[in-house]
């Protein structure tokens, strides 16, 4: 995945070295490291396949939100939209006999992206309350949408009758859920490859840009409105893969895949885990649905409660997150002898 | 010479009150112009509808003889029109090299590519490189925007705007808060760019405005009350009694 | 009309539910998305003291207003103040934490099932006109709203506190210049968003219902008023609140599949061409 930077340093000017910014997009230790996990995950965890493809899917969809608040700078309360919309085609199509797993991942993006680029038109101007109601105002229209279409989407019953072809019609979904994993997991590496490249690239420095100084951007010649367009009309298509994915792993479809609380859960794991750092959604997800199982194995009310406290100190204290504090440790480590 | 930009009867109200009004302006090809006025006068209003900042109440707007009045912000950069900010609008989270390497990014139209990492972009990386050193702020490339001084935030503030190649640049009090023995530094840079390109400047400083400007065009709430040779403006009765007026309760 | 009376009493009890997120938005420009849960806790107050200690309905309410307000004054003081200069988002996530919470204590103390609430019999029943039928609840809902919303009216408009109040809202700098003790205001108007948050609540509990789950199912109720009637607009709120009151009974009972949808497709609709709201001061500044 590496680079094509290995090319010799131009000359630099007066002694200058221009290494760190060149090399910026490199592939670090660690992040070889991280991926390694998810690989052992499944000879250690062997018996929760099923929770490492629900965090593996979690975190596609995070690293969506990421995308659009962490870089572009949007927030949303009304995220899970484009995640039920993916859910809902990778569904209605295997249901109604296009069973093909990827066929059903490249609709539910092409359509969720369509979804995105529509809605992207009433994110683009307005403060961030405005968009924290627009979006949610969408949001809830999708899931009245999906609650009265009943005789299409079953409703409140949810989506029965997902009938899930095998991979490349060779690897079927198993009972214990391995090729699910592994399928989640692939996906998951590769767009996250995607976005990696992209929040690298011009194009992603240009929507930092725009999240750290909005109105500067247009004097140095940015369309905004453009960029805008395009990293909402990515997330939602990001989002619709994972709900896809949720989908196609569970052979059935959920009202809730369009509610309220998994577009406000999804902020909450992005702020836990560090908003504009791609890790950030990986890890924020890991940990929180690791914590949300044990913990809520034990007492699901005390679980929001300490969810809730959580957030309520990440907001007064660590608004950084998770890989705020991993980050300064490193700091730290690295000053001390 | 040929007019690079001009105003015909350009008025911005606000509500009830004019901040801009009638404003006719005539800035030829490499001009150093200077517009000066009192606080209040209306001359950031000025520049934020000749850079689409603002939509004008009426008048018109033309760069190289093309009327851009309705064209976007973005738009006018991409023609040569590039302002810079009274009060810092930086990327504060960057490193200096970034942000710059940035505005060069989008000048070179590399805005919608999202394969390649900024990093191997070289010819963007050493350009910005480049205009840091003139700049003399190589030393603090790797920096982020945030951590520097504002004498050194006010250099990037301008180098984010020189890394557009403007035609036409429009520095608004490009020296605001910065300490005395930095800003001459700052107008000497200003003073060394190239005759190609043509510079407004809004500057409170009368002595660096009469050393640097060639021209001068005195605004006062909000309408053009003179414009001419710096002389000629220096005897101008009616300039001093604006500057005395105000300078007093300054 | 029947539809009418019931979308009048239901569009109150929304006025004084979101009345005090309205006004803690416009004044302090803080999104309270817990609002809700204030109103949970009156209607839980107003609950035990009903179930448990066989207070009467209408000595309740009075100390269930107290409560809340009492509850809003701590929390402010404690948590909320610390996030006046906080974005939006943060403010967001915070009152989501506290969303969190509150649902999880009432889980703790009350279960998952809705609460009972036995109305005294002067309260129920209704009696019935030609083409009206009058739920004498309804009657006294619309009768407590119209009386608040006309209390709080005139001392907007009359007492000294409304004139700091209106003229922190129009500009929180100015009026700390002009020797107004902001500070205060903002604790008095949190507190006072709080109890008719918790009365609304405790008055709502026969009509909404009451369950750990109520913030959330109506926080977007709650946000539509706001949206609709323009941060801040105690009148505008007022006006929304019964709009949506009357288009949700009525939505609900003529059009049952579109109804909600019709109310979404408003507010979004409302913040994106008027995002000061349908009663704001008008588009001009
Ligand atoms: N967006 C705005 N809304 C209302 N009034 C404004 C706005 N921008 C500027 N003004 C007013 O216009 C006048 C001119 O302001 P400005 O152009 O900033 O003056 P200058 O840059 O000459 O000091 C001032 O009185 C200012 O208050
Ligand atoms: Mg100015």
């Amino acid at each position: 995945m590496s680079s094509n930077l290995a090319a010799p340093p131009a000359t630099p000017a007066n002694g200058f070295d221009p290494g760190p910014l060149r090399n910026a997009a490199r592939w670090h230790r660690a992040e070889y490291a991280f991926w390694v996990l998810p690989v052992l995950a499944y000879f250690v965890f062997a018996e929760n396949l099923s929770l490492l493809s629900q965090i593996a899917i979690a975190a596609l969809f995070c690293l969506s939100l990421d995308l659009i608040l962490g870089y572009a700078g949007i927030v949303s309360l009304g995220h899970a939209a484009f995640f039920g919309v993916g859910a809902y085609t990778a569904g209605l199509l295997a249901k109604h006999g296009w069973g093909d797993p990827l066929l059903g991942l490249g609709a539910a993006a092409a359509i969720a992206a369509a979804t995105g680029f529509i809605t992207s038109f009433l994110v683009l101007r307005g403060s961030d309350l405005t968009r924290l109601m627009v979006t949610l105002g969408v949001a809830v229209m999708f899931y009245e949408a999906a609650n009265k279409l009943t005789a299409f989407t079953g409703g409140v019953d949810g989506l029965q009758g997902v009938e899930v072809k095998p991979i490349f019609g060779v690897f079927g979904f198993d009972l214990y859920g391995k090729t699910a994993y592994w399928y989640s997991l692939i996906v998951l590496f590769i767009m996250f490859c995607l976005a990696r490249r992209l929040v690298h690239s011009p194009f992603g420095l240009s929507l930092r840009g725009i999240r750290q100084n909005l109105t500067r951007m247009p004097a140095i010649g940015a369309p905004v409105n453009g960029r805008l367009v395009a990293a909402y009309t990515i997330g939602a298509a990001y989002a619709g893969v994972a709900g896809a994915l949720l989908t196609q792993t569970t052979q059935f479809v959920s009202l809730d895949v369009l509610s309220f609380s998994r577009s406000a859960e999804l902020l909450l794991i992005l702020v836990l885990g560090g908003t504009g750092r791609l890790y950030g959604a990986l890890i924020g997800t890991m940990v929180f649905m690791t914590a949300h199982h044990f913990l809520s194995g034990i007492n699901p009310q005390y679980w929001q409660f300490w969810l809730g406290a959580a957030l309520v100190l990440v907001v007064l204290f660590a608004r950084d997150g998770i890989m705020g504090m991993l980050q300064r440790l490193h700091a730290a480590g690295r000053k001390a002898p | 010479m040929s007019t690079v930009l001009e105003t015909r009867n350009l008025s911005k109200r606000f509500g009830g009150f004019f901040a801009s009004s009638n404003v006719s302006l005539d800035i030829k090809q490499g001009a150093r112009h200077a517009l000066i006025g009192p606080n209040g006068a209306g001359k950031t209003t000025l520049i934020n509808l000749l850079t689409g900042f603002l939509e004008p109440t009426s008048g018109e707007v033309f760069l190289k003889g093309d009327n851009v009045t309705r064209l976007s912000q973005h738009q006018r950069v991409k023609r040569g029109l590039v302002r810079t900010f009274q009060i810092n609008r930086l990327f504060a989270e960057m490193t200096v090299l970034e942000s710059v390497t940035l505005s060069v990014c989008e000048r070179m139209g590399l805005g919608w590519k999202w394969w390649r990492p900024v990093g191997a972009h070289t010819a963007a990386i050493d350009e910005a490189a480049e205009l840091l050193s003139t700049l003399r702020l190589l030393d603090v490339a790797h920096a982020p925007t945030r951590s520097l001084a504002y004498g050194r935030q006010r250099m990037i503030e301008i180098a984010l705007a020189l890394a557009a190649k403007p035609e036409v640049l429009l520095l608004d009090e490009p020296a605001a808060g910065v300490p005395t023995d930095e800003s001459r530094g700052l107008f000497e840079t200003i003073a060394r760019l190239p005759r190609e390109v043509t510079i407004l400047l809004i500057e409170h400083d009368m002595d660096l405005v009469f050393r640097f400007a060639e021209r001068i065009s005195v605004l006062v709430g909000g309408a053009l009350l003179t414009e001419d040779v710096p002389e000629v403006i220096a005897r101008d009765p009616r300039v001093r009694e604006v500057y005395l007026g105000t300078s007093l309760d300054d | 009309m029947t539809v009418i009376f019931d979308g009048i009493a239901s569009g109150l009890l929304l006025f004084l539910i979101s009345v005090g997120l309205s006004v803690t938005l416009g004044l302090m420009n803080f999104v309270n998305l817990a609002h809700g849960s204030f109103a949970m806790f009156g209607g839980y107050i107003c609950v035990i003291l009903l179930n448990r200690h066989g207070v009467p309905f209408l000595a309740a309410l009075p100390v269930v207003t107290l409560a809340s307000a009492l509850a809003g004054v701590v929390l402010e003081r404690t948590l909320y103040r610390r996030l006046y200069g906080a974005s939006h988002l943060d403010q967001v996530l915070f009152s989501i934490g506290l969303v969190f919470m509150s649902i999880s204590v009432a889980h703790y103390f009350f279960g998952a099932q809705q609460q009972p609430l036995q109305l005294p019999p002067m309260l129920s029943g209704q009696f019935n006109l030609p083409g009206l039928d009058i739920g004498v609840y309804r009657l006294f809902l619309i009768v407590v709203g119209l009386l608040i919303a006309i209390a709080l009216q005139w001392m907007i408009a009359r007492t000294r506190f409304g004139a700091q109040l209106r003229a922190a809202v129009d500009n929180p700098r100015a009026a700390r210049g002009l020797g107004i003790d902001v500070d205060r205001v903002f604790v008095l108007t949190f507190a006072l968003g709080s109890a008719l948050a918790g009365l609304g609540g405790a008055l709502g509990v026969e009509m909404l219902g009451l369950d750990p789950e109520f913030p959330v199912k109506y926080i977007v109720y709650f946000l539509i008023v706001v949206a609709v009637g323009g941060s801040g607009n105690i009148k505008g709120s007022l006006y929304a609140s019964l709009i949506i009151g009357i288009c949700d009974v009525a939505g609900k009972y003529y059009v049952p599949q579109i109804g909600a949808f019709v109310i979404y497709a408003v507010m979004v609709a409302t913040l994106i061409f008027r995002p000061q709201g349908l009663f704001g001061r008008g588009a001009a500044k």
